[in-house]
């Protein structure tokens, strides 16, 4: 049996992305790869904590947030977690066109939760003249948010670059892990995103 | 000989499709509640409750939340996910042990 066969079976098993070593090891690493993810936010939470009553002049969090944009956010990054989910049945049931089609809705929520960052962003540093220099609680919420939003970024990236690179290979059991992986970091993103607007967000409002 | 193995490797994979499915539907279901989660959140927030009732019931939410994308989305309450979950939950012992013995040293 020849390398491709065994990469290209006639009959796909039951789970795809952990039918060879490779898979099962980069699933096991990148659960670890997301327990170190969890430290850096935590200590990016610790910060943000530790900071945000250390505010200048007006820009406190209960006058700048607007809870209608994070509503938004909110909405859109839970929804493309739901399509990402979608994208991956599709995998197992080895449906490559719908995966295609479902991880390609996934980044488009993305991007679409991403113009929303970008518009809060300029927002703050335009109307109110808050940046990342203003306060030790400016710094703390770049920091922690835009480590999100950089996040993001990557994910979308990483997404994108496997729908291109296997456009024309289909789905196999090469490239099946790195589809379920690239899943399991945007499902993180949005873990990560559950804590940002309870804590950052809602908190900040409540004061 | 090969016809049989065929119809059975079809019903399997008809079993599996059909699991599958109902993965989904959990999922969908999951997805509901986050949503419902995330109205409650803001909805308390938006209607100025008492701050001391609402941010305990506010971390409560996301916790919640946290886990329905850990063991729905992220396919933990799958088989095959003893590493990851024994590696999460003894940190969060550890984490938890470390809360504990740094607030009792401090307080007494």
């Amino acid at each position: 049996m020849s390398h491709d066969d065994v990469l290209n079976p006639k009959q796909m098993p039951h789970d795809p992305e952990k039918a060879t070593l490779e898979g099962k090891n980069k699933f096991i690493g990148f659960w670890m790869f997301l327990g170190g993810e969890t430290v850096l936010f935590a200590s990016l939470f610790g910060t943000y904590l530790a900071l945000v009553r250390s505010t200048s002049g007006e820009n406190t969090p209960e006058h700048l947030f607007g809870l209608e944009l994070v509503f938004i956010m909110t909405m859109l990054l839970l929804t493309s977690s739901l399509t990402s989910v979608y994208a991956m049945y599709h995998m197992k049931n080895h449906d490559f066109k719908k995966m295609q089609l479902w991880l390609g809705i996934t980044v488009l929520l993305g991007l679409g939760f991403l113009g929303c960052e970008i518009y809060e962003f300029y927002h703050y540093i335009h109307e109110y003249g808050f940046t990342f220099r203003s306060s030790a609680f400016g710094s703390a919420f770049y920091t922690l948010v835009g480590f999100h939003g950089g996040h993001v970024v990557f994910g979308l990236s990483w997404i994108v670059a496997l729908m291109i690179r296997n456009q024309k290979r289909g789905l196999n059991l090469y490239n099946a892990p790195k589809f379920y992986i690239a899943s399991l970091y945007w499902h993180f993103i949005d873990v990560v995103w559950v804590f940002i607007f309870t804590v950052v967000y809602l908190m900040g409002k409540v004061g | 000989m090969t016809d049989h193995t065929d119809s059975t490797s079809k019903h399997k994979i008809d079993i599996h499709k059909k699991e599958h499915k109902e993965e989904m539907i959990h999922q969908v279901i999951s997805f509901t509640l986050m949503i419902l989660f995330t109205f409650i959140a803001f909805g308390m927030v938006i209607l100025e409750i008492s701050s001391y009732f609402v941010k305990p019931v506010l971390i409560l939410l996301a916790v919640v939340q946290v886990v329905f994308q850990l063991y729905y989305f992220m396919h933990m309450k799958n088989k095959g996910h003893t590493m990851p979950a024994m590696m999460m939950f003894s940190g969060i012992a550890v984490a938890i042990l470390t809360i504990i013995t740094f607030t009792t040293i401090i307080w007494w």
